[in-house]
């Protein structure tokens, strides 16, 4: 379970008191009716969804009430920091990121399971 | 490849069964190949047998960066059914259940493919009407599914209590007889022993970096970690990363990577009978046939690719088993564990060509993606050879998420996401 700081309450609180509102930063076309489906496509159904630093949008719906942005990485769960809504997408510092990329071998499907070598040792006597 | 039978079996227990072979080989990636497929799950692997059977084409890489079916194909809960509410979904899931009956007999090799039935409970009035208009709308459309009593679904289930005084109260369930489990690993092994037979390479290990492509655009191969591969036709099968892929080729997808979780427990004599689901109180359980109850439970609320879910997610689900069966309260679990599944917008999936010529794309099975391993890789090995989609993925398109035209499985709330 994650916990998450809500920039208005100023407190570390358990995911569960929270709901997860999805991307962030994403502008509300102002001319909706003008623009091409190809645009609308672009805003309503497709989604950055990274590997490594995604922005988020959080509802602190179990306490203010206040909806606020997060940057976390996504492998490691790791937030950097959680932001109020209406400020700014944060520009990150290499120092910041480094501080939350997960190790090297975070998931098993990156890591080695067999070898050719230990492959062919099937314990039989010859 | 030698054929496994009774005979066989028998004769290699003569012999101390050291006249086993490999069941599929280790090869070293070649230059090229006419297609490859990225990702040996399930459906990457189902998608290279369909395309050497069905459409003779045997010049084929499966690329995969872990191990073969180490991904959802060896973390899913395994249940099968068909009893989708949309026309699209249910001719996709129906042909892969009519593939799963032969499946075993196809492969010559043992899925465990068992229908034992599959019981979606309803707890409310709103569930009743739900699923009764989905039993209607899929007896229209030729798809198994009955509506039964609390007493008959207690008949089929005995564990279940349908005690007036639960939380949620069982009212009546749709049940799908011919729905059931598989022996996941089984299908991954099976269709990659099968296709490695009739020459698909199968390079274990071996990460996707990189999708190449001409100055036209089209597709001219991938880098990889253990080099350039090139080919025609590259087919993007990676579930949770495939928004990742698709980005190393400039295509952004509708798709968001969630982690979902499952668990199993101590194993116990056989209990249970068949495998039930409940969309409102959220559970999916069913009993393996080393005796483990496998317990599904729900995707987190926030984007990951961590493959691990947090635990107030599975300690709900525990709690809706809890409730619904309460001759389960005192068991132990075992393990937990959880896979990266691609969400799509309407909850259904898109097995299509891409903007970009050559590229092929099968993905957003979301939670369910088990249950159509065989038609998904039948249908999505047609659109590769043949340029055009089969007429069963030919609503499962990227562009219906620009023209409105969804398969909107969320909404019509068939399934549990």
């Amino acid at each position: 379970m994650l916990l998450i700081r809500c920039p208005y309450c100023e407190q570390d609180l358990p995911e569960t008191e929270f709901r997860g509102e999805g991307e962030a930063h994403i502008a509300r076309p102002e001319n909706m009716a003008d623009i091409s489906d190809a645009d609308f496509e672009k805003f309503f159904f497709i989604r950055e969804n990274q590997k490594g630093i995604v922005f988020e949008r959080w509802r602190h719906v179990h306490g203010c009430g206040r909806f606020f942005n997060a940057a976390r990485h996504s492998v490691s769960d790791k937030f950097i920091k959680t932001y109020k809504a209406g400020e700014k997408q944060p520009k990150l510092t290499q120092k910041e990121i480094e501080a939350v990329l997960p190790p090297a071998k975070s998931t098993p499907a990156n890591e080695a399971i067999w070898t050719e070598k230990e492959e062919t040792n099937n314990g039989d006597a010859k | 490849m030698r054929k496994f039978s009774a005979f066989a079996v028998a004769r290699e227990a003569m012999r101390a069964h050291k006249g086993w072979d490999k069941q599929w080989q280790n090869p070293e990636p070649k230059s090229s190949y006419d297609v490859i497929i990225v990702g040996a799950g399930g459906h990457g692997l189902a998608t290279a047998y369909y395309l050497a059977k069905e459409h003779g084409i045997t010049n084929v890489a499966v690329l995969e960066k872990g191990w073969l079916g180490g991904g959802n194909t060896g973390r899913n809960t395994t249940i099968i059914r068909s009893n989708y509410l949309y026309d699209e979904s249910a001719g996709m899931y129906n042909h892969a259940v009519k593939l799963w009956e032969g499946l075993s007999q196809e492969l010559n090799y043992n899925v465990m493919f068992s229908q034992r039935g599959v019981m979606m409970m309803a707890h409310n009035v709103h569930d009743v009407q739900v699923s009764k208009r989905h039993v209607h709308a899929n007896r229209l459309n030729g798809v198994d599914n009955e509506w039964i009593t609390p007493e008959q679904a207690k008949a089929f289930c005995p564990p279940l209590s349908i005690s007036k005084s639960a939380r949620y109260p069982v009212m009546g369930a749709a049940l799908q007889r011919k729905g059931g489990v598989a022996r996941h690993d089984a299908v991954a092994w099976g269709y990659a022993r099968k296709a490695a037979a009739m020459g698909v390479h199968i390079i274990q290990q071996c990460e996707v970096t990189g999708i190449n492509r001409d100055a036209s655009g089209t597709v001219t191969g991938v880098n990889t970690s253990r080099g350039t591969i090139n080919a025609k036709k590259v087919g993007v099968v990676a579930a949770g990363h495939t928004s990742v892929l698709m980005e190393m080729a400039g295509v952004q997808m509708p798709l968001e990577s969630y982690p979902l979780q499952a668990l199993v427990s101590e194993p116990v004599k056989p209990i249970f009978p068949c495998v039930v689901m409940s969309n409102t109180v959220h559970a999916y359980i069913s009993q393996s046939d080393k005796g483990e109850l496998v317990i599904g439970a729900g995707t987190d609320q926030y984007i990951s690719y961590s493959q691990t879910g947090s635990i107030n997610i599975s300690t709900h689900t525990l709690e809706a088993i809890c409730e619904m069966f309460p001759i389960f309260g005192r068991m132990k679990m075992l393990r937990s564990w959880g896979g990266i599944v691609d969400v799509t917008p309407d909850r259904s999936p898109i097995l299509a060509k891409t903007p970009v010529k050559g590229l092929y794309v099968n993905c957003g099975w979301g939670t369910g993606g088990f249950k159509a391993t065989p038609g998904s890789g039948h249908v999505f090995a047609h659109t590769i050879a043949k340029d055009e989609p089969h007429k069963i993925n030919a609503g499962l398109h990227l562009e219906r998420f620009r023209t409105g035209r969804l398969v909107d499985e969320a909404a019509a709330a068939a399934v549990a996401h």
